[in-house]
């Protein structure tokens, strides 16, 4: 056990160094960030003054090293554009996506166990036919546009919910949230649904297979043998053993609905991380860039490692040679 | 008083103790709330010049004079102003009774004080005060400025120079402005102690900035002061501005997208207000350069050919720009100078007639008979349909010939092309502030040096126009420096070295509840704002 | 040989399988086509499928206009209504026409060639790629199954979006000015394509671990045949059903993240429209009352994702030979 979760370990640091080093070389390369801090009014030789001060004349491995030596005491620098700490920044921020991301995981997970669990016992019935290609439709449009068409209707025409924003926000000093006031949570609806669709979706499907199999199985045609209720077969047997993978998988899914939040942010001004990290793309903001790249690496990793050890936990089968050879 | 902004960090306030952001706020007639496309980059008032920036701090901070809501020059601190004997001395006379919202009053020890702030290294406004080489108090209310010999229009510059006090400033340690390359984060950046007509209650950046009215402020019975709070919210998408604005959620935004102005205008609640803004839209071309990269022409440069400017400028149909792009919310012109700028005619002004055949004959002339291929570089984020007009321009170069390969990107990547002098063909947008031709031909037409030209892309460079263009700075004889100023227009147009587009008209859709003119700087200031009754 | 012992629902497994009956009989029993005759949804989706790519496809002969012809352009025909003449030009457009004076119709099945095309060479991309990384991992094990799956960890921890725009982000600083246009739809490819890869290579992983400890395999080694030949010839075909699924699945998501990397600023150029970009631009004319800009194209790219997700969604039903 030691020897496994200190091999994952290790892995996981690799990975974080590898991502911080894709993420700080690329972006060094988008634009440059020189000429959104000076502003057009700037000469010559004020720009070439700064690129001397910034270091960005230097070999990027120099600048690299000097990037991670920082990152790793959690100092990104000073964001170019805020001209402010992006630890600070991002901590402000953070709250805003979190609080989202889970909303909308919820959404999701809720949503999907119950449609997956209906349109798996009624296979056949109109209304699964009607959920299993609704949800579809949700899933062959792009995101982005959902969120328009959405705020359109629910906005604009019926003026029902806000189209923008978190509304009224309760600062408990180290978070914010909306979750508290009724403005809040009318703000918090319409986002929710367009990040949380995909996702929904997702786990319907997966839900409804995974009980359409369990269903096949021998056991539960045992418990039908032996005379058990149906509520009880479907509720305490099937149902358990489906929502195992499920949850494994939406628990790996909380990372990209993070960064999925780019888009839905950025439709409805959420002023959360990832309408920060569209602004830095713009800004050509490569400290808030590349912490950002660091921060969604650093949740799925850790996302990623308490599923392994779980699963190693859990799970005799994953403690063979053969990591991950369930399909 | 001093509002701690900051979401204070790891300060960790328990429950008891939060503070609810706008939950205390009824909704009655005169809260304000406000969008725009993009936030302000700081507080602190010196270390940033730029546009927005500029507009929030007008609410806070106040400069010794500024532009009024019709761009007019009035007193704000300083009450008169007027050259001494010696033409290089500027003497202001200061407002009287000013308190700073934390109490402290207002004397010209706050005016030295921040100009020499203004024009330290770290600070973005040094390049406005360029020309001065002292300020001294004189009385309490009194402060020379000493200017490297005449300047004449020095107050034009002075316009965002904002007076912050000397006591709040030095005791937080405040006193240079924020120097954000060492990671100094001033309590200037986050807080703000102004003379102005509102004071900041609580700022989120690029979320959310309230702001609440000076109950000490001097102007009381002179502005109408009707708004007694601003909530301010940026909103980057054009859609989702605009449905903020027609759901009701917002009072008043800046930035109408063209295409939406017909349904703001048509909505029972809401109205569209309209001024001619002060910004020129336009072409830029590499004349100099003997060869291009990013054409199709071996061994020559088509563009330092006068004939082929010319035809790429009289290809370019203005009027359907206006009316398919635009729709009607441009005014075409001939000259990259707005009406508001000192040195503008109505003979500059008149933009050529679109003539495809005219356009042909110039090109065969100047050898291109089968037209040749270039890269146009476009911004994609910056003026009012940036991307559009390039494709429209692009289209209509395609039937003289030139076949254009449009590149359009973020501001961010474009910009540094211009100055980097890595395109041939571009568009950009140019303001005046100073609303005076020098600033134009300083940026724009003076060859690139250490200090002028830095945005000149066209590499042009005439020494003999160069030393005209500085000499505008200590030329006391307006009539005489006009005449300069003329002489230089000339070349400028004679050479096509720009090919202008429009000036831009600015679009504020607002509800009807209120009474507010459009800027032509796009600086709303809230104090001149009324509602109606 | 091996063929005896694979599952029936293989494909593949009706091509030298020569018996008496005809060949028509023979693939009318065959299970899957048995499947998509009896189901209407199935032969609808890909009834419109096919359309639509023929329809990319012979776009230069079907199109009334070509809208990447620039010089053809009117600034002054834009904003057209559908099927009313443009009060300048006189001209009329079925789908009316853009804010360039673009026709829509044209637009779009320029449009859709450009969408289609991207999708499709992306996902063949994901596939090769996956495929070759997952047999390699799956078959060969040790350090170089670690490794692999160790770079799809790393690949995972990016979101295809990210991925995206950080493979925008280095070949905006690596291909030159001029070329960058023509390059664009590849590098559109590459970034989808890379960020798609992993599920392709576990998935085969998966299959390849568990097969390779069957009789067959086993047979095959003990009369002789190389390991490349079992891999390839002997292992590869029991992956292909998953693959197609997925694959197909990949599709829609390939059209869909082209739609949105074009939103956020990272596709195709203007000038030469995509599906996603005729959408990103039709968005900002929602409330402005051109509604035919945004309209067409999206109902356009919605009919065709969810076309090929139905066609998908029955595929891996079946395919599946516990659910039949």
């Amino acid at each position: 056990m030691t020897t496994f979760i200190a091999r994952r370990l290790l892995q996981a640091i690799v990975v974080l160094a590898v991502v911080a080093l894709i993420s700080f070389t690329m972006f060094r390369y988008v634009g440059d960030p020189i000429e959104n801090i000076l502003g057009q009014e700037a000469t010559q030789a004020d720009y070439n003054e700064l690129v001397d001060r910034l270091g960005l004349n230097d070999p990027v491995p120099v600048q690299y090293f000097r990037f991670l030596g920082k990152a790793l005491s959690g100092d990104f620098g000073v964001s170019y554009r805020q001209r402010r700490p992006v630890t600070q920044i991002i901590a402000e921020r953070a709250p805003a996506t979190l609080e989202l991301a889970f909303i909308s995981g919820l959404l999701a997970l809720t949503g999907g166990i119950v449609f997956g669990i209906y349109t798996a016992i009624n296979r056949d019935s109109y209304l699964s036919h009607a959920i299993m290609t609704g949800s579809l439709i949700g899933v062959s449009l792009p995101t982005f546009l959902i969120g328009i068409l959405l705020i359109w209707i629910f906005a604009v025409e019926l003026k029902w919910l806000p189209s923008f924003g978190r509304g009224t926000v309760t600062d408990l000093g180290w978070w914010t949230t909306g979750l508290l006031t009724i403005s809040g949570l009318k703000s918090l609806i319409l986002p929710a649904i367009t990040l949380g669709l995909y996702q929904l979706t997702l786990i319907m499907r997966l839900v409804r297979a995974e009980m359409l199999e369990v269903l096949q199985m021998d056991y539960i045609r045992t418990a039908r043998a032996n005379g058990l209720p149906e509520r009880k077969i479907l509720y305490s047997h099937a149902l358990r053993n489906t929502l195992i993978p499920v949850i494994s998988i939406t628990g790996l899914q909380f990372g990209s609905i993070i960064a999925f939040a780019i888009i839905t942010e950025s439709v409805f001004q959420w002023p959360g991380l990832g309408l920060l990290f569209i602004d830095a793309i713009q800004f050509v903001d490569v400290p808030v860039m590349a912490a950002y790249l660091m921060l969604i690496a650093v949740i799925f990793v850790i996302i990623n490692l308490i599923v392994d050890i779980l699963t190693y936990a859990v799970d005799p089968r994953a403690r063979g040679t053969q990591p991950g050879s369930t399909p | 008083m001093k509002h701690n902004i900051n979401t204070m960090l790891g300060a960790c306030a328990i429950g008891t103790t939060a503070m609810l952001i706008g939950m205390a706020v009824p909704a009655d007639a005169e809260t304000i709330r406000w969008a725009r496309k993009a936030d302000s980059l700081t507080l602190d008032p010196h270390a940033q010049n730029e546009g927005p920036t500029h507009t929030l701090t007008h609410q806070i901070y106040e400069p010794l004079l500024h532009r009024d809501m019709s761009a007019k020059i009035v007193p704000a601190l300083a009450q008169s102003w007027a050259p001494t004997k010696d033409p290089t001395i500027w003497e202001f006379k200061l407002r009287k009774g000013v308190t700073f919202h934390d109490g402290a009053t207002f004397t010209a020890d706050d005016v030295v004080f921040s100009f020499k702030r203004a024009m330290k290294q770290t600070s973005a406004m040094k390049e406005l005060l360029a020309s001065v080489t002292d300020i001294i108090k004189i009385d309490d209310h009194t402060v020379h400025i000493k200017t490297k010999g005449a300047n004449p229009l020095l107050p034009n510059n002075l316009t965002n120079l904002f007076v912050m006090d000397e006591g709040w400033s030095k005791k937080n340690g405040a006193a240079d402005p924020q120097d954000f390359e060492n990671g100094k984060n001033n309590h200037a950046v986050t807080n703000a102690n102004g003379t102005g007509a509102y004071m900041i209650t609580s700022r989120a950046p690029d979320a959310k900035t309230v702001l609440k009215a000076n109950p000490k402020y001097w102007g009381r019975g002179k502005f109408p002061l009707e708004v007694t709070e601003i909530v301010y919210t940026p909103i980057k998408s054009p859609a989702t501005r605009v449905a903020a604005l027609l759901s009701g959620e917002v009072d008043i935004i800046q930035d109408v997208p063209v295409q939406d102005l017909r349904r703001v205008a048509s909505d029972a609640k809401l109205k569209v207000v309209k001024a001619a803004q002060n910004r020129t839209i336009f072409f830029g071309m590499n004349v100099g350069d003997a060869d291009l990269k990013s054409d199709n022409v071996e061994g020559k440069n088509p563009l330092a050919d006068v004939r082929v400017r010319q035809a790429i400028n009289i290809a370019i149909n203005r009027p359907a720009i206006q009316k398919v792009v635009m729709r009607g919310q441009s005014a075409p012109t001939g000259v990259i100078m707005p009406p508001f700028v000192n040195g503008w005619t109505k003979a500059l002004d008149g933009h050529p007639k679109y003539d495809v055949n005219k356009a042909k004959a110039l090109l065969k002339e100047a050898g291109y008979a089968n037209g040749f291929g270039i890269t146009l570089n476009c911004p994609n984020n910056r003026y009012i349909n940036d991307e559009a007009i390039c494709q429209a321009a692009a289209a209509m170069l395609g039937r003289i010939g030139i076949k254009v390969t449009l590149d359009a990107k973020p501001k961010a990547q474009h910009f540094p092309l211009i100055k980097k002098k890595e395109t041939d063909f571009y568009l950009l947008g140019w303001g005046v502030p100073t609303f005076d031709s020098e600033y134009i031909f300083n940026y724009l037409v003076h060859s690139t040096t250490d200090k002028l030209g830095s945005w000149n892309g066209t590499r042009f460079s005439n020494a003999d126009l160069d030393k005209k263009i500085e000499g505008l700075a200590s030329e006391t004889n307006l009539d005489k420096r006009n005449k300069v100023i003329a002489e230089i227009w000339a070349v400028v147009q004679k050479e096509v070295l720009y090919a202008a587009i429009h000036n831009q008209v600015l679009n504020w859709g607002m509800t009807k509840r209120i009474n507010f003119p459009v800027q032509p700087e796009d600086q709303p200031h809230f104090k001149y704002l009324k509602f109606n009754k | 040989m091996s063929k005896a012992i694979k599952p029936a629902s293989d494909p593949t497994s009706n091509e030298d399988e020569e018996g008496d009956r005809t060949r028509l009989q023979e693939i009318r029993d065959n299970p899957i086509v048995h499947s998509f005759l009896k189901s209407p949804v199935a032969i609808g989706s890909a009834l419109i499928v096919l359309l639509m790519m023929l329809a990319a496809a012979f776009a230069p002969w079907i199109a009334p206009h070509n809208p990447f012809d620039l010089a053809t352009l009117d600034l002054m025909d834009g904003f057209s209504h559908p099927m009313v003449p443009n009060e300048f030009t006189g001209k009329t457009f079925w789908l009316g026409s853009d804010d360039q004076g673009r026709d829509v119709f044209s637009a779009i099945l320029y449009g859709l060639r450009i969408s289609l095309f991207v999708g499709i060479v992306a996902v063949l991309f994901a596939v090769v790629l996956g495929v070759a990384l997952g047999l390699l991992a799956g078959w060969r094990g040790g350090w170089l199954d670690a490794f692999i799956m160790r770079v799809a960890d790393v690949q995972l921890s990016f979101p295809s979006i990210l991925i995206a725009l950080l493979i925008f982000g280095i070949a905006r600083g690596f291909i030159p000015a001029t070329e960058r246009e023509s390059a664009a739809m590849w590098v559109l490819i590459i970034a989808i394509g890379l960020s798609d890869w992993v599920q392709y290579a576990r998935t085969v992983r998966a299959i390849v671990t568990t097969e390779k400890r069957k009789e067959y395999v086993l047979a095959a080694r003990a009369i002789g045949c190389g390991p490349w030949r079992i891999a390839l010839v002997h292992i590869l075909p029991n992956t292909m059903s998953s693959i197609l699924v997925i694959g197909t699945m990949g599709l829609a998501l390939a059209i869909i993240a082209e739609a949105t990397l074009s939103f956020l600023g990272v596709g195709v150029p203007p000038t030469q429209p995509s599906l996603g970009t005729l959408i990103r631009v039709g968005q900002g004319f929602l409330f402005s009352g051109e509604w035919w800009i945004l309209l067409f194209p999206a109902l356009t790219l919605l009919v065709l994702a969810l076309s090929i997700n139905l066609l998908g969604d029955w595929l891996r039903d079946a395919l599946n030979p516990k659910l039949r």
